[in-house]
């Protein structure tokens, strides 16, 4: 198992006390799609957190690769998530004073590659989603699909073990949704990344061949939608 | 800190994408060390010329004038004159043997000096040989009066500079020449080009130094003498003597010893002190205007930054989500801290420099006046460090701020 959660609780202790997961068991094999579902204030963003290194946990084992994520430091959490983990957020998140190749470089750039070499790898990354022509755009410049693609580019340029993308067609209109998902399938497919997806959107994660159901901080249903038969983007869904 | 062009690059950046922010925020530390520079040197240079001054002055002289009595003393009344006469000389030198020089001065002003067609109009002093311990002359021809000369009683003459640069106007070694002073001629012995100001009776440049005793016989003085000037031996001081100097001549010249009106008392240690303490007051002013400039620059700077990380908050969280450690966040904006001071100190210092340059020009254009307003290589080497050390303790704050944000603070604040 690529990764693998056992019983993991997350408290905020914001005033008052908010249980947010309350056990959660999960495991991901490599080369799997799959998404996670659920309403907001479901827990959801908080598990993208824990699996993405981002945010801690109280108790319970998360393991990635069979290393367990728990009481790391920062540099050591800045290192794992360099070098396991793509993010693809849903507002882009791309820095706005760097063209679409520095921001693809810039994982890189921690992880101390030579310059010409993340370049060179920047630009590789940036053709395979058609977006050589647009390297040297600032995203300001570019359209929400084009901006989303770069940065799954740069999510991919460190070859991590796990892309997670916190609702990536949050910020995009339905045609561009689904291109970005086909993309992301595709990428799946084709190179054998293992993508974890977080919407509340059904035709999202219809696009994904394993739903995860979250609700009240523990998983329901885990739905498998290989045929992707679940619902439609478009259909039956009150959004797009 | 990873060393690369792009880390670099981006500190130009972020500092240039804020032009007219970064320019106000540099304004300060600019000023600030253009201010402590500017004034270091000017207070510097000032120093050099108000020293020049004194330039071949003994720093522990004293030198004594008679003049009116003010008090009455054994039956007689105040208002009354009396002369120093040659006799205190010897007296003071027997009475007090910590002087290591008495020696007396004859002058008088307005003589007219006179070579060919040309003439001038200085002072005149007659002078002993040991006249050099109060006063030392800096001789470009010749030599000073010395004993034989007092003792032969010979018409000889050191003239002072600007006497030779009129009267010789073709220049030239004048020793030999004879030039014509009030009715007298003498032969000119020596130049003194000695260009202090705190000359006795009259600059060193405008005054014919001729032997005593002929200055004696030729203005008709019989025994008295205009100014006696001593010096004392080297480690003791001149305020130390004072009241013994004073009791000597009081009992010879019959007034009061605690009359100070009647004894007329210059001393030169109390003068030269004097003008130390105020260039130590002016250099505690100058230190404290131009630090506290600079520390107004600097928090500033710190002010900035830290609306500035304020301000990138999503940036940073992104880049922590992807891989940035906490130190690579801290030397960014450690690094555009020192960056923005010490872009902004250099020109500071640029400015300084040249404008002391420009000041020094100016000052020295008349050729009287000595430089020395420029400061020096390593002066403006630690101060580039000072402003290096302050760019780091004005990052700091922000920077740790910086630290702090989380990379899932990034992702709320959409």
């Amino acid at each position: 198992m690529l990764i693998e959660l056992k019983d993991v609780n997350k408290t905020y202790n914001n005033g008052q006390p908010l249980h947010v997961l309350k056990g959660i068991n999960l495991s991901i094999d490599k080369g799997e799609f799959v998404s996670i579902m659920g309403a907001s204030g479901s827990g959801k963003s908080t598990l993208l957190n824990i699996l993405g290194i981002l945010d801690n946990y109280d108790t319970g084992e998360y393991y990635i690769d069979g290393k367990l994520i728990k009481g790391l430091t920062e540099k050591q959490a800045a290192s794992y998530r360099n070098s396991m983990i793509g993010f693809i957020f849903q507002s882009f998140n791309l820095i706005g004073f760097k063209t679409a190749v520095e921001n693809v470089e810039l994982p890189l750039f921690y992880q101390g590659v030579s310059r010409s070499k993340r370049h060179q790898m920047a630009m590789e990354f940036l053709d395979r989603l058609g977006l050589a022509d647009w390297a040297g755009h600032y995203p300001n410049e570019m359209s929400g699909g084009q901006k989303q693609r770069v940065a799954i580019a740069r999510a991919l340029i460190t070859n991590p073990k796990i892309i997670l993308a916190d609702e990536p067609t949050g910020a995009l209109d339905s045609k561009t949704s689904e291109e970005v998902m086909q993309l992301l399938g595709r990428l799946n497919r084709e190179d054998g990344v293992t993508i974890i997806v977080v919407t509340h959107e059904s035709g999202v994660a219809n696009c994904t061949d394993k739903i995860v159901h979250i609700k009240d901080g523990i998983i329901g249903r885990i739905e498998d939608n290989r045929e992707h038969r679940s619902s439609m983007f478009g259909a039956s869904t009150i959004m797009k | 800190m990873r060393i690369d062009l792009d880390s670099f690059r981006e500190i130009a950046d972020a500092l240039v994408r804020n032009k007219s922010r970064s320019l106000l925020t540099g304004f300060g530390v600019f000023w600030g060390i253009f201010m402590l520079l500017f004034m270091m040197g000017g207070g510097q240079g000032l120093k050099n010329v108000i020293g020049a001054n004194f330039e071949g002055f003994a720093t522990n002289t004293a030198i004594m004038v008679s003049s009116q009595t003010t008090k009455p003393w054994k039956g007689y009344k105040e208002g009354r004159y009396w002369n120093l006469t040659l006799t205190d000389v010897e007296r003071l030198k027997q009475m007090i043997p910590e002087l290591e020089t008495v020696t007396p001065v004859i002058s008088s002003w307005g003589t007219t000096i006179v070579r060919d067609n040309n003439s001038f109009s200085g002072s005149y002093k007659g002078v002993y040989a040991d006249y050099v311990n109060i006063e030392e002359p800096q001789l470009k021809y010749g030599r000073y009066i010395n004993e034989t000369d007092v003792m032969q009683e010979r018409k000889v003459c050191v003239i002072g500079k600007r006497i030779y640069n009129n009267l010789f106007p073709e220049g030239g070694d004048p020793c030999g020449s004879m030039i014509k002073v009030g009715p007298v001629y003498y032969q000119v012995i020596g130049v003194d080009f000695s260009s202090g100001n705190m000359s006795i009776s009259g600059q060193s440049s405008e005054t014919v130094a001729v032997p005593l005793p002929v200055a004696q016989k030729i203005l008709n003085r019989g025994v008295n003498i205009e100014l006696l000037c001593v010096t004392a031996r080297s480690g003791i001081r001149m305020s130390d003597l004072e009241s013994r100097l004073r009791q000597v001549i009081a009992r010879q010249h019959v007034f009061d010893p605690t009359d100070k009106q009647a004894l007329f008392f210059i001393n030169t240690e109390q003068m030269f002190s004097l003008v130390d303490n105020l260039f130590t007051g002016v250099n505690f002013l100058i230190w404290l205007v131009g630090l506290g400039t600079i520390l107004a620059g600097v928090i500033g700077v710190s002010n900035i930054m830290m609306v500035t990380v304020k301000e990138r908050t999503t940036e940073i969280g992104i880049r922590r989500a992807i891989g940035a450690t906490p130190r690579d966040i801290l030397s960014q904006i450690i690094m555009e801290s020192i960056s923005l001071t010490l872009v902004a100190g250099s020109f500071g210092i640029v400015f300084a420099v040249q404008l002391l340059r420009l000041l020094e020009k100016i000052v020295t254009a008349s050729g009287e006046n000595p430089g020395g307003f420029q400061i020096g290589f390593w002066t403006a080497i630690i101060a580039a460090l000072l402003l290096t050390v302050l760019g780091v303790a004005a990052g700091l704050a922000p920077a740790s701020r910086a630290m702090a944000i989380k990379p899932v603070d990034a992702m709320r604040d959409e």
